[in-house]
């Protein structure tokens, strides 16, 4: 076939269906605290990585959960594991910690 | 004499405003026009915010009833100002002077037909809030079938000028996130989320159930309003929404959508409106005579208002409103009608 030149863009959509139910229920059996995260922000506004690197907590949690996990591990990539993120959260989360299980859990290939 | 005072409509408001005014020394006369007494209430099953059986609490409300006479199967055929009072030709036939008159006339459930796009009536596993509360109580429902992945959309029929609403109904959010858990709870092996605008979790405990449902339940919050639904062959939904969290499309497919219909005013409670020549206000619900100091208060004398039918509701906000409108009409006919009180029998009675 002739290449013109032209090429479909990936779909950007979530796709809840490819969700890994699997996985994320063993990190909240490690971490049963990522499920009370509201997304109000508070980790990312005062992250100390956030301002350089796109590092987002709140985001990685929601991508987690949206079965879009190399996404989510990017947005964690630049954590300097400085624990301000703890200090703020309004749901009492260890974030620190949350940030080191998922690692441990999404750094593993399946 | 005893003043009469007459209520219409058996609903929680009803009943409890009727139980107390009874015991405050009035003749009460409570006219239901359905069959039973206890209006929504005994529709549902277990209560938010702590899973109270529904039943008990209309046990508790009827029997604090006593001395109150209740015609059910009765409608107001008309009502008519004479002098003090208003005179009330009942479907039945009977006559009553009332000197005090309550609306309590609750509120309808927003029909989810009309939001066609979600497919209510249409796709054969879409349920309301209410059918749900049936299937509680019942175990009944051929639309329920073992799902596995289940999706509750709040804010169905309002916040949503489209469907002629823009207010918010209150009490769906802590109705979604309380049925997601007992969904949960029946079927554990489900997924189960919950699409919500905002997430009204305004009452006292409700933020602990709200955390439980994310703890404990595992139920997935997703902030955005479900936009689309359609059915597939082998009868699964596909549902569409933006998650707004992370700007992006969302698909997921599930077995069971269950929509979060809203209350609007009730249409029966209008006809009553319009027989007294009531105000509404834009939103549909009757006019009160001041919101922050005279809830309870129409503005014709002699005409008070309690319940669902002045807005949204919750049951003890119900109960507390009603209670609030007995002691009202309480003043107002010691007030009117000075003689209702006679001193020396007081006395007499009470020293
Ligand atoms: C899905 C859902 C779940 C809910 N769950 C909860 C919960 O868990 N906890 C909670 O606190 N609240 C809950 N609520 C709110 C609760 O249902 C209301 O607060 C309560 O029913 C309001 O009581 P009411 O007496 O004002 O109105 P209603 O319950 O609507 O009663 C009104 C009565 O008046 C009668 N009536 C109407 N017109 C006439 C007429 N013209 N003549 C004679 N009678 C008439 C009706 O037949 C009815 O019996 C829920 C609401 C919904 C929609
Ligand atoms: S621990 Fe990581 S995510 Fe949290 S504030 Fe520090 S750098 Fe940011
Ligand atoms: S601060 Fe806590 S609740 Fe807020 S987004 Fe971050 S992890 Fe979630
Ligand atoms: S209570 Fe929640 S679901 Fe109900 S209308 Fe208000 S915001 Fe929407």
């Amino acid at each position: 076939m002739v290449d013109f030149g032209y090429g479909l863009l990936a779909s950007s959509r979530i796709n809840l269906d490819l969700f890994d139910k699997g996985k994320f229920d063993s990190l909240a059996a490690e971490e049963p605290d990522v499920r009370k995260c509201i997304a109000c922000g508070s980790c990312t506004a005062v992250c100390t990585a956030g301002k350089f690197t796109p590092t987002s907590l709140r985001a990685a949690i929601e991508e987690l959960q949206n079965g879009r996990d190399e996404v989510a591990m990017n947005m964690l990539k630049g954590c300097q594991l400085c624990g301000k993120c703890t200090m703020v959260c309004p749901r009492g989360i260890n974030t620190r910690h949350l940030i080191l299980s998922i690692a441990k859990i999404y750094s593993k290939k399946k | 004499m005893r003043n009469n005072v007459l209520i219409i409509g058996g609903g929680p408001a009803g009943l409890e405003a009727g139980a107390n005014l009874q015991r405050l020394g009035y003749n009460v006369l409570l006219v239901e026009h359905s069959n039973t007494l206890g209006g929504h209430l005994g529709k549902w099953d277990r209560l938010f915010p702590g899973g109270t059986p529904a039943s008990a609490a209309l046990d508790k409300l009827l029997g604090s009833m006593d001395g109150v006479k209740c015609f059910t199967d009765t409608e107001i055929q008309s009502i008519n100002r004479l002098g003090k009072s208003y005179n009330v030709i009942l479907s039945n036939g009977i006559t009553v002077l009332a000197d005090a008159v309550l609306v309590a006339t609750g509120f309808d459930l927003f029909q989810a037909e009309k939001k066609e796009e979600y497919g209510y009536g249409i796709y054969d596993h879409v349920i309301t809030n209410a059918d749900l509360e049936l299937y509680f109580k019942t175990g009944l429902d051929t639309r329920i079938n073992a799902p596995r992945k289940i999706g509750f959309v709040h804010c169905v029929g309002s916040r949503d000028e489209k469907s002629g609403c823009r207010s918010c109904s209150k009490v769906c959010c802590a109705t979604a996130v309380k049925q997601a858990c007992e969904m949960k709870a029946a079927f554990p092996d489900a997924q189960i989320y919950c699409f919500y605008m905002d997430l009204r979790m305004f009452g006292r405990h409700y933020e602990d159930m709200y955390l439980e449902a994310q703890r404990d339940y595992g139920i997935r919050f997703i902030r955005g309003r479900v936009a689309e639904v359609s059915e597939n062959i082998d009868g699964s939904l596909s549902v569409k929404a933006e998650d707004t969290v992370s700007s992006k499309p969302l698909k997921v497919s599930l077995d069971l959508l269950v929509l979060m219909a809203g209350m609007r005013p009730s249409v029966s409670g209008q006809r009553i409106g319009s027989l007294l020549g009531m105000q509404n206000e834009k939103d549909g619900y009757f006019e009160v005579l001041s919101e922050i100091t005279a809830q309870q208060r129409s503005s014709i004398p002699g005409i008070f208002l309690a319940g669902a039918a002045t807005g949204p509701k919750t049951i003890p906000d119900t109960l507390a409103d009603a209670r609030g409108a007995a002691t009202q009409i309480d003043k107002y006919l010691s007030d009117i009608f000075p003689k209702a009180k006679d001193l020396k029998q007081l006395i007499k009675t009470a020293w």
